[in-house]
């Protein structure tokens, strides 16, 4: 018993050794980024909070971070913007969150868990996601309202809903929909799976899903623009890393990535 | 020195309900619960719930006692197939579910061809996804009951010349009645509780599919307190039923 305690903690010993050797060596030294004349970094874990809409280009950004800052891991938790905001109210440990809306973003800053002021660092807005080839032959926002179609939303409650609803209520077309998912995901599933002819989803999303789904943009999206902020949390275990991978975020290289999805970069 | 671990496993199931308590906010309970949203999902949870246990001692019962007393080969490899429900992360049932009853679905499309209908985003669909995550609590039981009690009783009663369906009716249905018991309220309390199964293959809508749990998903959305108020609520119907059905269900027969 105790034997093979000690066993296992030697091996584990030697795993840690082996992966954090594996990944140093790997690294390519680069330069110092920015010229601040960082001494050499400080290696260590950064933990990213983000929304799960930002999966794809932070999951790429975080790669870069890491490339740039050897011996850094970037760790991510992508979920729900509430969610994380949840779990940081709820003394989560995190260095950066990154939100889907200027909501939840106040209520971390509300509740006192962010260091500083927020800075937007990408916008999104809807797009109509609708089956391959269009079969319903959706054209407009108008579309979704016409009956015998299976539309299929996000709740008011969730940021992709309150940009719906705000956009229902400018144009005057009340949309009756089949369902109202708790996220943008579960929306695109619906469509992907051709249980839904149509849903609103953000122009990433469908992106993302370019294989499954076509999208069908609609002027009246630039009526309910979604902003994304980004905040160090506060009394982060890497500060110092933190900021720099939020100035990283909105440099050139984290604007190219969240481009090339879709999002917009202010 | 059972108590020991005894009340470790209490505290492990009471303790986490009380920091839930501790957490909400009491005076607002009632003006939470009478919301109409919260009325129409306590509705809806106890109308596809109920109806969800039904569908599972209608279709559950028979196949418990095929499984228990059947001897066609093959049948230990399904005895294991009916408690694919419970290994599987609800929400993987709901896909299932929706490959096979959705609109591009195989039997949805026949569905779909025959009747014109379509199966996700209605009540139905929550009831097919309770009683999907359900059933295998009510069969488990009722097989252990019928294996443990062998078939003794039945074959006299078959010497004694009842017929198979008097031998059932008068033999086998009895017996089992304490398991049985069990059984309705084990599965009623996980219909009741479902979510995972229903956001994926029914969708959420108010009055048609949000049953009280995707209510409190919804609500943890915006407000915690409410969410916390509708999960308490939740709560007690299912402690009520339990202590309504569990004491008679266990000792209804021995009395």
């Amino acid at each position: 018993m105790k034997l093979t305690g000690a066993r296992n903690l030697v091996a584990a010993v030697a795993a840690v050794a082996l992966v954090t050797t594996a990944c140093s060596s790997s690294d390519k030294a680069s330069s110092n980024p920015g010229g601040q004349g960082t001494a050499p970094a400080p290696g260590g874990t950064l933990t990213v909070f983000a929304a799960a809409s930002l999966t794809e280009s932070f999951g790429v950004l975080g790669k870069q971070f890491e490339a740039k800052h050897p011996g850094v891991t970037v760790k991510f938790d992508f979920e729900g913007s509430s969610a994380l905001v949840q779990k940081l109210t709820n003394g989560a440990k995190a260095d950066v969150f990154a939100s889907a809306d200027q909501a939840n973003m106040d209520k971390a800053t509300k509740a006192q868990v962010i260091d500083g002021q927020p800075v937007v660092f990408a916008t999104n807005k809807l797009t109509i996601a609708v089956g391959k080839g269009d079969p319903k032959g959706i054209k407009a926002f108008v579309d979704l309202a016409k009956s015998g179609t299976t539309v299929v939303v996000c709740a008011p409650q969730v940021p992709c809903g309150a940009a719906t609803k705000k956009i229902e209520q400018s144009t005057g077309v009340s949309i009756k929909p089949a369902s109202e998912e708790q996220d943008v995901k579960q929306v695109l599933a619906k469509v992907a799976s051709g249980d839904a002819d149509a849903g609103l989803v953000y122009v990433t999303d469908a992106a993302s899903a370019a294989g499954k789904v076509d999208k069908v943009d609609f002027p009246e999206a630039a009526g309910a623009i979604n902003n994304y902020p980004l905040g160090v949390v506060k009394n982060a275990p890497q500060a110092a890393l933190a900021k720099e991978f939020a100035e990283f975020v909105r440099g050139p290289e984290g604007r190219a990535e969240l481009g090339k999805v879709g999002f917009g970069t202010p | 020195m059972l108590w020991v671990p005894a009340v470790v496993a209490l505290a492990l199931v009471v303790l986490p309900v009380v920091g839930l308590l501790t957490r909400s906010d009491l005076t607002r309970l009632p003006s939470l619960l009478v919301r109409p949203s919260s009325l129409s999902a306590l509705r809806l949870s106890l109308e596809t719930a109920a109806l969800s246990t039904v569908a599972c001692v209608l279709l559950g019962v028979p196949l418990a006692v095929v499984l228990a007393r059947s001897r066609v080969p093959g049948i230990r490899f399904l005895r294991s197939v009916v408690l694919l429900p419970l290994v599987l992360p609800p929400v993987v049932g709901g896909l299932a579910l929706l490959y096979l009853l959705g609109r591009k679905g195989f039997l949805g499309e026949l569905i779909g061809w025959a009747t014109g209908a379509q199966v996700p985003f209605t009540t139905a669909a929550v009831v097919i996804a309770q009683t999907f995550v359900a059933m295998p609590f009510l069969v488990v039981s009722l097989e252990g009951a019928l294996r443990g009690a062998g078939d003794r009783y039945e074959r006299i009663a078959a010497t004694l010349g009842a017929r198979p369906w008097t031998v059932f009716r008068r033999v086998t249905l009895p017996l089992l009645l304490p398991a049985l018991g069990s059984g309705v309220v084990l599965s009623f309390a996980r219909a009741l509780g479902e979510f995972g199964a229903t956001i994926t293959f029914a969708g959420s809508l108010e009055d048609v599919t949000r049953t009280l749990p995707l209510e409190v998903y919804q609500q943890a959305e915006v407000d915690v307190d409410s969410a916390v108020a509708l999960a308490l609520l939740l709560i007690v119907v299912a402690v009520v039923v339990i202590a309504l059905a569990r004491p008679r269900a266990l000792e209804g027969v021995r009395s």
